[in-house]
């Protein structure tokens, strides 16, 4: 059923949104990797020089908020944009002010939560640092960015709603309602930027993790699913391997993933009862996150061939089987004997990690290696060797970084339990603490080299925006194969 | 690239493709995206239906219903960390009521007791005194080895624990070890500069036998003016006094020139918290049992420093900084 016509699209906010998010993804990794250094060597907290403003306590909510928040966000932002005109075959609702105002808003709330990190402006909330008077402010943005998604959904010339437009929709109304309620609290006075939590204690915590485990549910996984869902079968140009599978598996994910956050308080003051059912969740949510990467992986059949040859793929690929590999490592952890000897460990930030860079940058990354081409009208990328770069540079970025907190994680776990025949511990937390430190240097080498990938991206990013075309040997191809600028077949083909 | 005005494409299904060869999509398309009408995968159903199958069953054998306390386990969490604590307790109790009873020595002489008490008492250390003395007791800059046999404040058993008890200079326990500061020699103009050089150069004829010269013999004689008074007239250090020996490598705020010019300078005045206020009777005997096993702990008999219970303090606490 080709188009009679296709209207005219605002991609000038999703060009917009496209650098930002290259912008933010090298502020948010350049802190990770300073914070990451400050854990080997103390030092470099700056206390001394620069007083408590660049302490790890200020820069690590900086750096969650910078890679989550700021890269993660805008690129959901700007990509959601993208792919709900063009699935609906019409022009963002409320065009061309609503959407700027969601896209600048939304950067202005970045910037005031970043510069409150570092003043300790904080509600000492994971992920949900920001203190009332942003909360209120990301509340206006964002539901404007759910009217002008609803509007354009319903205001579409296709008769159906497409699958990414489906999770997108997931993302942004439970992203919603975690934030209203999770960050409910009462300011202490009218013009003061300090506020307490409207619940206390246990509850308090509930809540909190109710709110964090979703923020991965329906940030990093719905959001960047829906990403998957349109660009994977864009860029390779192959049908969706099974209708059915999408909507087995989206309304699986839906349903089950809202009740696995107590999974997050094992061994807690929180209720047995509750402990179960966030166990039992996430242990049924296996199938139905795997749902995702089945559809990704298999919508590629018969098109294997093109690894050889198209990095960006390689990119999509890697980041389905890390989506994979993190979404089975989850639900293990979840398991109570598992997440007594995982819990408070490294073993966990290897497993965000295995996610965060694994899933949800690298299929950012390809992401943006499809946009920036479509949206500047260039017939190609400006390198596709800086891209293969790109691959294998964060591929082992990141598995240097995840094996460090795996053997770091379970070490720690083992030397907290370890007793002697009497009964008293045989190691004391600061023992464990030194023995870190090597599994320290090569996480922080994992990140340098990640940072690394971001760079090349961006200088290439920066080079196909100008339109310029490097003369280079086609990647994949036989031996003395002359350098060219041709355009590769497979951007041919997606054409 | 996605171009506004191109129609969908549909012709590059025919690469070679097993799976999907007869399989029809579902008739949607989107900006060219079409899907597949593939069924679910077999393997997939199953094990979601198995993880199904266990939660039930998980939710049947452990607490999973809000104020319903039946279960067919049985199991809490607070019952097993009871039940963990328990048992704990009862394997430690026939030593802790052995220890409560005994004192320190007794405790030191009987192997089985010392054995327990050391297991403790290097976990007492690690939680508590770790943090200045090093995990393994080698000390730092200011804070004293404690596994050479230099003690600063008598290396007993019972001097141990006294110190251990009551601290060093802390001013939140009377019978705190109290002897006067170190004298600020450079601060206070006591000694002229080329006077401090003098005696930084004589330590090193002193503690590690270098030959003299000039200034060394200058240096002896401000040290025997000086410092011999607390630190005895050959280096040897008095324990009353709470000075250190300085005729041995052992330098407590480090042994380069430039360390010893500083102290020597500014005056040191080391302070310990008095533990006797955190921890009990029984967790300072195992650790004094600790400390006095790292190699460097004395006899009674050849303690010549004073007795646990006799400790006066040297200088009132007006003297102290």
């Amino acid at each position: 059923m080709p188009p009679a016509q296709t209207p005219a699209y605002n991609e000038s906010v999703v060009r917009f949104g496209t650098i930002m998010a290259m912008f933010w993804s090298i502020v948010g990794m350049s802190v990770g990797v300073l914070i990451a250094l400050q854990l080997a060597f103390p030092d470099l907290n700056f206390q001394g020089a620069l007083g408590e403003y660049f302490t790890f306590g200020r820069l690590r909510p900086l750096h969650t908020s910078g890679v989550i928040f700021a890269f993660g966000g805008t690129v959901l932002l700007a990509s959601s944009f993208y792919v709900v005109q063009r699935t609906c075959r019409a022009r963002l609702f409320g065009d061309p002010w609503l959407p700027w105002f969601v896209m600048i808003g939304y950067q202005l709330f970045i910037v005031m939560a970043a510069v409150g990190y570092l003043l300790g402006v904080t509600q000492g909330r994971e992920y949900a640092e920001p203190e009332w008077f942003v909360d209120l402010w990301l509340t206006v943005v964002w539901v404007a960015y759910l009217i002008v998604f609803l509007g354009t959904l319903i205001k579409r010339s296709e008769p159906h709603i497409y699958v990414a437009n489906w999770f997108y929709l997931a993302f942004i109304v439970t992203v919603a309602m975690l934030h209203l309620v999770n960050n409910a609290a009462v300011p202490v006075s009218l013009l003061g930027i300090k506020s307490y939590s409207a619940a206390a204690g246990v509850q308090d915590a509930l809540i909190q993790w109710w709110y964090g485990h979703n923020a991965v549910g329906f940030f990093l996984t719905a959001g960047f699913l829906a990403i998957m869902y349109y660009f994977v079968p864009k860029h390779i140009n192959r049908p969706i391997y099974s209708y059915r599978l999408s909507i087995v598996h989206f309304w699986g994910l839906i349903f089950l993933y809202i009740w696995a956050g107590p999974h997050h308080l094992h061994y807690t003051a929180l209720p047995d009862w509750a402990q179960t059912m966030g166990m039992v969740f996430s242990i049924m949510l296996w199938m139905p996150s795997w749902g995702g990467m089945i559809n990704g992986i298999m919508t590629l059949s018969g098109s294997w061939e093109r690894l050889r040859y198209d990095p960006v793929l390689r990119l999509m690929v890697s980041a389905l089987s890390f989506y994979g590999m993190s979404t089975f490592e989850g639900p293990l952890m979840s398991i109570k004997s598992v997440n007594s000897l995982s819990h408070y460990t490294d073993w966990t930030i290897g497993h965000v990690h295995s996610g965060a860079l694994g899933w949800v940058a690298l299929i950012s990354f390809s992401c943006i290696y499809y946009l920036v081409p479509a949206l500047w009208k260039r017939e190609r990328l400006y390198s596709y060797q800086m891209v293969n770069w790109h691959f294998w540079v964060s591929t082992i970025g990141i598995i240097l970084y995840i094996c460090a907190m795996w053997v770091s994680g379970i070490m720690q776990a083992l030397m907290w339990r370890a007793y002697n025949e009497y009964g008293f511990l045989t190691y004391s937390f600061a023992e464990s603490v030194a023995e870190m430190h090597p599994y320290y240097l090569i996480r922080a080498l994992g990140g340098i080299v990640f940072l690394l990938g971001a760079l090349i991206m961006a200088y290439n990013m920066y080079r196909t925006i100008q339109g310029d075309v490097r003369d280079e040997v086609p990647v994949g191809a036989r031996k003395g194969t002359k350098p060219s600028r041709a355009v590769p077949d497979f951007m041919k083909q997606a054409a | 690239m996605a171009k506004n005005d191109t129609p969908p494409r549909k012709d590059n299904f025919e690469a070679p493709n097993k799976l999907n060869r007869n399989v029809e999509t579902t008739g949607h398309e989107w900006d060219g995206i079409e899907e597949l009408n593939n069924p679910l995968p077999r393997w997939w159903v199953w094990v979601f239906l198995g993880t199904i199958v266990f939660a039930i069953g998980y939710m049947a054998y452990y607490p999973a219903l809000p104020l319903v306390h039946y279960t067919v386990s049985g199991w809490t969490s607070r019952g097993q960390l009871m039940a963990e604590m328990q048992n704990a307790d009862a394997e430690k109790h026939v030593f802790e009521d052995k220890i409560v009873r005994m004192d320190v020595q007794a405790i030191a002489d009987d192997a089985e007791v010392r054995t327990y008490a050391t297991a403790a008492g290097r976990m007492l250390f690690s939680v508590n005194c770790s943090q200045c003395h090093g995990s393994g007791a080698a000390g730092a800059k200011g804070y004293p080895n404690l596994l050479d046999d230099e003690w600063i404040h008598g290396g007993t058993l019972a001097d141990i624990a006294y110190t251990i008890t009551h601290g060093i200079r802390n001013g939140t326990d009377e019978k705190a070890r109290n002897p006067g500061p170190m004298a600020a020699f450079g601060k206070d103009e006591l000694l002229t500069k080329e006077q401090i050089d003098d005696v930084v150069n004589y330590l090193s004829v002193l503690a590690h036998g270098f030959k003299g010269n000039e200034s060394t013999e200058r240096g002896k004689t401000v040290f025997a003016e000086n410092c011999a008074l607390c630190h005895g007239d050959q280096g040897q250090g008095n324990r009353e006094l709470g000075a250190p020996p300085l005729n041995n490598a052992i330098w407590l705020y480090g042994g380069s020139n430039k360390d010893r010019f500083e102290t020597i300078w500014n005056g040191r005045a080391g302070v310990m918290p008095a533990w006797g206020q955190k921890l009990s009777e029984s967790d300072i005997k195992k650790l004094a049992v600790y400390v006095h096993g790292l190699g460097g702990g004395e006899a009674v008999a050849t303690a010549p420093a004073v007795s646990a219970t006799e400790v006066v303090p040297a200088a009132p606490a007006a003297a102290r900084e």
